[in-house]
């Protein structure tokens, strides 16, 4: 992940080397578009920790009719007022979204989903009546607003991103601890004092803010992707805010120069003219699908690999269990058993039983004993005992103790001592004793002294530490 | 969300620090006064008309049938719901001017879990009010920090990403945040809902520890039978206000029928509750000052 990223994060380079290949059309268009998308990245990271991605989709739709009635006010393509006007009314959506909210029965999803249709609703009725009405305004190319044309960037749309960027990378660096606090914790943020609202508002005006400046490059429509699409694939990466932060930008950097590397390419070699928005959200789903799939821990991939291996591990101790059962009424003897009998107390199949038997013989666990029969080394009885005591332990625990909680009782079965207090511990193998299924473990067993219910110590912990004939148990990784 | 007052400066603002009925360990005036509280969800009334004062360096129980307004009321106090009507008082101030005094665990179903924070992150937060405006927390902070994961038993879990928790761990990490505030009166939200065994017994050790040290800890608390054991001071409501006082006076079998209405199961739990609690020697309990038998 990183090699990747240093490999193509030094902007200075790349823009030198752009600017020998391309046109200074398109370097400024490449400028604009990587210094939006990493803008975006970071400050639409928050939106989206905060589980309100799509409030970024209902404040650019609402900035349409803003644009539209600033032409109409000004008479005139004015770029500073047109973003202002997305502004306005961009803002008023997610005030009307947060209204609905708090005062009437209507829930956030479906208010998003009112405010940002008839937001846009009304935007393009007042665009096509403005192209419709005059000269200036079919000329003005209101249109380009809703999809989208990086061609159409001009070094002032550049500086208008460069200002925002600026704005935005200062706030995070100075409100990072406020942000963190707020985005994950507004309760406890306002009862330590801090003016949530207030923060929270600040987060939204600077989510509007990069909105707009990115309209007129990506479009209404589609902005919200690079809002949402770098931040989601980054969490894939990383648990951590700052590192985060940092890749979203990346990532949203990159989505904005290779969607507009991928349009130009389009348009030079195969003549064919894509809208901006929708070639940089496919950029952007790039990163994402590259994210989702390949990341450590948290990707797709490494999940399968994940439930693969506690799919193994599952069935080597139910091996071991079923084969610890079988050899306990002759312990202290070390009796022998077939397969077939595996396959018998087993869902197994023949073929699966006999795999996991020549897993548990190159393990040191198991050794054949005669046609088709195995029978449990040394080490094999010790892990088998500890897997046995745990599992016993873990069901009792859940047979008469369990009115507690059974939220942890997917945990490791290896670990009971460390989920459980030692009193509760020592009480159910207390039980477990009385009862002679306590599985006692060691080189004691194994060497043939008799299994002696009397002679094993109370507590596991005393176990732990070893020393003459108290079992042992054994402690993996 | 309501804020308790118009604020110019951040939370650490000397002026709070320099409050003097706040910061003067001998004040009397008590820890919680509430007055005349009216909470009101969508015209609907979820909190009547509740007076209530607490006393100082106690563990008090806020308990309720699901809906009778027990986290609301903690809202309320804290300024996280809006009062209809109504005044609050900590340590005889409003809220605004004691907050520093004032350590918060909210329920653990209010955050999403799968923010990209740590253990250690999440109790550094505890910390942000004393840093005040742009100041980040340094070595000493994460130190400190630690320091309170230690105390709830999570240090060695420290650097894990808090979806990996389980969810008595998460309630320990809340519960760590709050002491890293190092507040005179904290209120929690169900800390011992849904957990583990080990984390019961890491809580309730921590609220003892807390009283010893003259704090006061109010805490919801859904499960009646440990009620006698874990509280000196009682809060009985369902709505109104139905008792409040030491736990061996007021929690008695007619108060829980008043606050539970006709509810049988849970009389019955609650009579084996207090049963066990003052069976023993009712005599001496009475010469006590209030407070349940506690084992050990």
């Amino acid at each position: 992940m990183m090699a990747m990223a240093y490999s193509v994060s030094s902007p200075a380079p790349l823009a030198a080397a752009v600017g020998g290949f391309f046109d200074y059309n398109t370097t400024v268009v490449l400028a604009g578009t990587g210094l939006l998308g990493l803008v975006s990245g970071v400050i639409g990271s928050f939106a989206v920790l905060r589980r309100r991605a799509l409030i970024g989709d209902a404040l650019s739709h609402a900035a349409l009719p803003g644009i539209c009635l600033a032409f109409i006010l000004t008479g005139q393509r004015h770029f500073t007022a047109l973003l202002a006007g997305a502004f306005a009314t961009g803002l008023l959506g997610v005030w009307t979204v947060s209204f609905l909210r708090r005062h009437t029965r209507t829930k956030e999803d479906a208010a998003i989903g009112i405010v940002l249709s008839v937001f846009f609703g009304v935007g393009i009725v007042l665009s096509r009546s403005i192209q419709s009405m005059s000269v200036e305004g079919s000329k003005a190319g209101l249109d380009n607003f809703i999809f989208g044309k990086t061609a159409g960037m001009l070094a002032e749309d550049v500086y208008a991103t460069l200002a925002a960027a600026a704005l935005i990378g200062v706030a995070v660096v100075v409100f990072y601890k406020e942000f963190k606090l707020v985005s994950f914790d507004s309760d406890f943020s306002t009862v330590q004092g801090w003016p949530t609202l207030l923060l929270d508002l600040v987060l939204m005006g600077l989510l509007a803010l990069t909105a707009v400046v990115g309209l007129p490059a990506v479009g209404v429509v589609l902005m919200a992707a690079l809002l949402i699409v770098p931040g989601a694939a980054a969490r894939f990466w990383t648990d951590r805010l700052g590192p985060l932060l940092c890749l979203s930008g990346l990532f949203g950097f990159l989505t904005g120069i290779g969607g507009t590397l991928a349009g130009v390419v389009a348009s030079d070699i195969w003549q064919v003219h894509l809208p901006a928005g929708p070639v940089i959200v496919l950029a952007g789903a790039a990163f994402f699908l590259l994210s989702m799939l390949a990341a450590p821990r948290r990707g797709v991939l490494a999940r399968l690999l994940e439930l693969l291996r506690l799919s193994r591990r599952v069935a080597e101790q139910n091996l071991l269990r079923t084969a610890y059962e079988m050899t306990e009424p002759h312990l202290p003897r070390r009796a022998p058993f077939g397969i077939d009998d595996l396959v018998r107390r087993r869902s197994w199949t023949e073929q699966e039983a006999r795999r996991l038997v020549a897993r548990a013989a190159s393990r040191g666990h198991l050794v054949p004993a005669g046609p088709e029969r195995v029978v449990l080394t040394t080490a094999g009885l010790e892990r088998a005992a500890a897997v046995v005591r745990t599992h016993r332990l873990w069901e009792l625990y859940l047979i008469e103790e369990a009115a507690i909680a059974v939220d942890h009782t997917d945990r490791d079965a290896d670990r009971i001592e460390h989920i459980l207090p030692p009193a509760l511990v020592s009480r159910l193998e207390e039980r477990l004793r009385a009862t002679k299924r306590l599985p006692a473990a060691g080189p004691g067993i194994a060497a043939g002294i008799a299994l002696d219910v009397g002679d094993i110590p109370p507590s596991p912990h005393r176990l732990e530490e070893g020393g003459g004939e108290e079992p042992k148990i054994e402690a993996r990784r | 969300m309501n804020l308790p007052a118009p604020r110019v400066s951040g939370p650490n603002l000397p002026r709070d620090e320099a409050a003097p009925a706040a910061a003067d360990p001998a004040s009397t005036a008590p820890p919680v006064e509430v007055h005349d509280m009216t909470v009101a969800y969508h015209r609907k009334p979820v909190l009547w008309d509740i007076d209530l004062i607490l006393p100082e360096g106690k563990l008090v129980g806020v308990i309720g049938p699901n809906g009778a307004g027990k986290s609301t009321l903690l809202k309320a106090i804290l300024g996280l719901v809006p009062m209809v009507s109504g005044r609050v008082e900590i340590y005889g101030r409003p809220y605004a001017e004691s907050r520093r005094l004032v350590g918060y665990v909210p329920q653990r179903e209010s955050v999403d879990w799968d923010f990209p924070v740590d253990a250690l992150g999440v109790v550094e937060m505890g910390l942000y009010g004393r840093l005040g405006w742009f100041r980040r927390p340094g070595r000493a902070e994460r130190e400190k920090a630690m320091g309170c994961l230690r105390q709830v038993g999570m240090a060695d879990l420290a650097r894990r990403q808090i979806s990996q928790l389980s969810g008595g761990q998460q309630q320990r990490v809340f519960l760590a945040r709050a002491l890293a505030q190092e507040a005179r009166i904290y209120f929690m939200d169900e800390p011992m809902a849904g957990v583990d065994a080990a984390t019961e017994e890491a809580v309730i050790g921590i609220l003892q520890e807390l009283r010893s040290s003259g704090k006061t800890v109010v805490v919801v608390q859904h499960d009646l039978q440990t009620v006698p054991a874990y509280f000196d001071h009682v809060i009985l409501l369902n709505l109104r206000l139905v008792a409040a006082g030491p736990t061996s006076e007021v929690f008695t079998a007619e108060n829980l029928r008043h606050t539970y209405g006709g509810r049988l199961t849970i009389l019955d739990e609650a009579a084996h509750a207090i049963e066990r609690a003052y069976q023993p020697a009712p005599e001496d309990r009475k010469a006590e000052p209030p407070g349940p038998a506690r084992p050990g």
